[in-house]
């Protein structure tokens, strides 16, 4: 009798630790992104890029197997941090990567943070964070805010832009990119509309249009993430503005937009200027394998939100390389992941002390490539390892 | 004064006015006839802009997807008044407001899974992707055409309501509900007519915008909620009510998104204009549905013989 329930206990014990050991066989990361709503269409390019990263690593780190969990954050901060709390609470990932907008990361970054687990931003990069707010589990493998607009205001400058009209949604990131190339540029800067964002956001541009082309600015600058961004370039064509106006802007021109500005035929977009840390013609190897791989499975350009992706899944290999998959020792990862010690598709890069990538910006143009579809070409490196403003006031 | 650009802003004005109206003007109707909330009114929009869209890609031609998108979204109407709404006129608001809402999300959904999360463009031809030149002013060719097709339409409406037997059970509808019935009026077939009519307008008015923002899911949710504030501001009912309030709504909009940061430096340091504009614009026409809600709470131009509940 005894022996049984012996037996009986042992047995209930073996199959509780049953799953407890497959856990520690599988690297688990969450990633928090959108895949629904119009937006839906940036989360299914990053969830493609992890899902390439993984199977170009073989499905394993460090000999342990990948277990990626998406989560849709149907663009809402509230939602975001629920679902971060289930794969943080419930499903014990070590790692959560992801989060397209800084309002969603910045709501669920304490949820991460506070259970010593590690954050990763795919995408996000808002300046708390990278300032005051940073923390020693906090990694990006994008960028601060205010980088790329910067880049431009100086991009602006060499080409000698002396009065600027700025167009933005008036949401945190649309004026972190507007105070970007306001720090950066020289010129005087004519007028400025800040539309509304948000659930009923505005995609009807005719009235600022209007008053751009009345200013007599040299340049335009914009910052229309996602399916707006489309939107607004299609009127800036249809109101004729191509040629006394010309465009430039940031996070807004991706291979996301232009393969359907092209199949809308709107021309006014080549040889438009942005500004990125990235681009899918950037000469290195691991860069060339992600984008021909990438293109071969899903028919189109990554975009930068893929780039970003692919590094951040490429990233924990690393600290999974280094440290032998062994998570109990956190500083080890951390120390690992610090050195950034993998072939990212950017080029090689370092990290400051608040974990922002310390890294290279470049002018980008709209071209056609040799298949005529349309993509964005290198022109220049505007700034060579440029790290943001913020860490200064990150205590790290 | 830059009169040039005042007369642009204008023309922008009157453009979204006229698509308001497009939508609002089967809202106002449907609200007002039949008493029925519909807030899946703006997923008509949105299905009209794909429906559109989806047609062009296949045959390459306006015409034939503006006369598709009208009949697919009459047919639209008719399956979803018969099937969904019929059950619900006379019920309580509520019971609207959440089975609607239910519509919002089932054609949302369901838009998802059909076109997928990309969302949908209508290419335009390069004539239609130009600018005209008419007295000095450069004006986008679309946006003329968008104007002349809701000057159209709302022709169209004008001789329908006033002049025809069924513009006569509509107005009579509007007015007097119960007494229509009790005049032996088959007034399910004059509800059927007037949701389907209304589902019509509204795809078409997305079909009309779909080349300038392209067809993208949850489009309408965003612009119904501006749809009933015209359909309060012009009175419940009334398709002149919504043609006004909605030329009104779209001149309030366009003239403050370009002029009140202007405005404003006048009284205040220029960053705090800057600051203030954008939120003031997006609050304005609600400030005027207010204004109109406290001195004509039955909107501007409520519909004869209105009975004040």
């Amino acid at each position: 009798m005894i022996f049984k329930k012996l037996l009986i206990t042992a047995g209930l014990a073996a199959a509780l630790s049953m799953p407890v050991a497959g856990q520690a066989e599988s690297v688990k990361i969450g990633f928090v992104t959108t895949l629904t709503t119009p937006a839906g269409v940036i989360g299914e390019d990053m969830k493609n890029a992890v899902n390439l990263a993984v199977e170009h690593l073989g499905g394993k780190m460090a000999g342990k197997d990948i277990e990626v969990m998406f989560e849709d954050d149907g663009f809402k901060p509230e939602i975001g941090k629920q679902k971060t709390d289930k794969l943080v609470k419930r499903d014990k990932v070590d790692f959560v990567a992801g989060f397209i907008w800084s309002h969603v990361l910045l709501a669920s970054s304490k949820t991460v943070l506070d259970a010593g687990k590690f954050l990763i931003s795919s995408n996000a990069g808002p300046s708390q964070l990278a300032g005051k707010g940073c923390n020693k589990n906090f990694f990006s493998t994008s960028w601060q805010n205010d980088q790329a607009p910067m880049a431009m205001g100086e991009v602006l400058n060499q080409q000698n832009v002396k009065s600027l009209y700025v167009i933005a949604p008036n949401y945190a990131a649309g004026k972190n990119m507007v105070a970007g190339v306001e720090r950066a540029f020289k010129g005087e800067i004519v007028g400025k509309d800040m539309t509304k964002w948000g659930k009923d956001r505005q995609l009807d541009f005719s009235a600022e249009l209007a008053k751009a082309k009345a200013s007599g600015a040299d340049g335009l600058f914009i910052f229309y993430p996602g399916s707006a961004g489309g939107a607004f370039i299609k009127q800036y064509q249809q109101a004729g503005l191509k040629d006394s106006l010309p465009l430039y802007s940031v996070f807004t021109v991706d291979s996301i937009s232009l393969p359907k500005l092209q199949s809308a035929n709107i021309e006014g977009v080549m040889g438009s200027k942005s500004t990125m840390f990235w681009a899918p013609d950037l000469d290195n190897a691991a860069n060339k394998k992600f984008v021909a791989d990438f293109k071969a499975k899903h028919g189109t350009y990554p975009s930068f939100y893929a780039a970003q992706s692919y590094d951040s899944i490429m990233l924990i290999d690393s600290a999974m390389r280094a440290t032998g998959g062994d998570m109990s020792n956190q500083d080890a990862v951390r120390a690992a992941m610090e050195k950034a010690d993998f072939a990212s598709v950017r080029g090689s890069f370092s990290y400051g002390k608040n974990h922002m990538p310390i890294q290279n910006f470049y002018l980008r143009e709209v071209v056609a490539d040799a298949d005529g579809n349309w993509t964005t070409k290198v022109v220049k490196t505007v700034f060579e390892n440029h790290q943001d403003n913020y860490v200064d006031q990150c205590k790290l | 004064m830059d009169w040039h650009l005042l007369i642009s802003q204008l023309l922008n004005g009157l453009q979204l006015g006229l698509l308001l109206f497009l939508l609002a003007s089967g809202l106002s109707l449907i609200f007002g006839i039949m008493d029925f909330i519909n807030l899946a009114h703006g997923s008509f929009y949105m299905v009209g802009a794909f429906v559109g869209a989806s047609v062009v890609s296949l045959t390459g031609s306006l015409i034939i997807a503006a006369v598709a998108t009208l009949i697919a979204m009459l047919v639209l109407g008719i399956l979803v008044d018969t099937l969904i709404a019929r059950k619900l006129y006379g019920q309580d608001h509520l019971d609207q407001v959440l089975v609607t809402f239910g519509l919002i999300l089932v054609f949302d959904t369901l838009a998802h899974i059909i076109w997928g999360s990309a969302g949908a463009t209508i290419p335009l031809p390069e004539v239609l992707n130009g600018q005209l030149e008419i007295a000095g002013f450069v004006i986008p060719t679309y946006r003329l055409l968008i104007i002349g097709c809701g000057l159209l339409v709302a022709l169209g409406s004008y001789f329908l309501v006033t002049r025809s037997r069924l513009g006569m059970l509509i107005r009579a509808g509007a007015s007097n509900r119960a007494m229509v019935t009790a005049l032996g009026v088959n007034i399910d077939r004059l509800y059927l007519i007037v949701f389907a009519i209304g589902a019509a307008m509204a795809g078409f008015a997305g079909f009309l915008i779909a080349p300038i923002t392209e067809a993208s899911i949850g489009m309408g949710n965003e612009i119904i909620i501006i749809a009933f504030v015209v359909v309060i501001v012009g009175g419940i009912g009334s398709v002149k009510g919504a043609f006004y309030g909605a030329i009104l709504i779209g001149f309030i909009d366009t003239l403050g998104r370009s002029y009140l940061d202007d405005l404003l430096k006048i009284f205040i340091s220029n960053q705090s204009a800057e600051t203030a504009a954008p939120a003031l614009s997006a609050m304005l026409v609600y400030v005027l549905m207010a204004v109109v809600l406290v001195f004509k709470p039955e909107g501007l131009f409520p519909p004869s013989g209105f009975n004040k509940k």
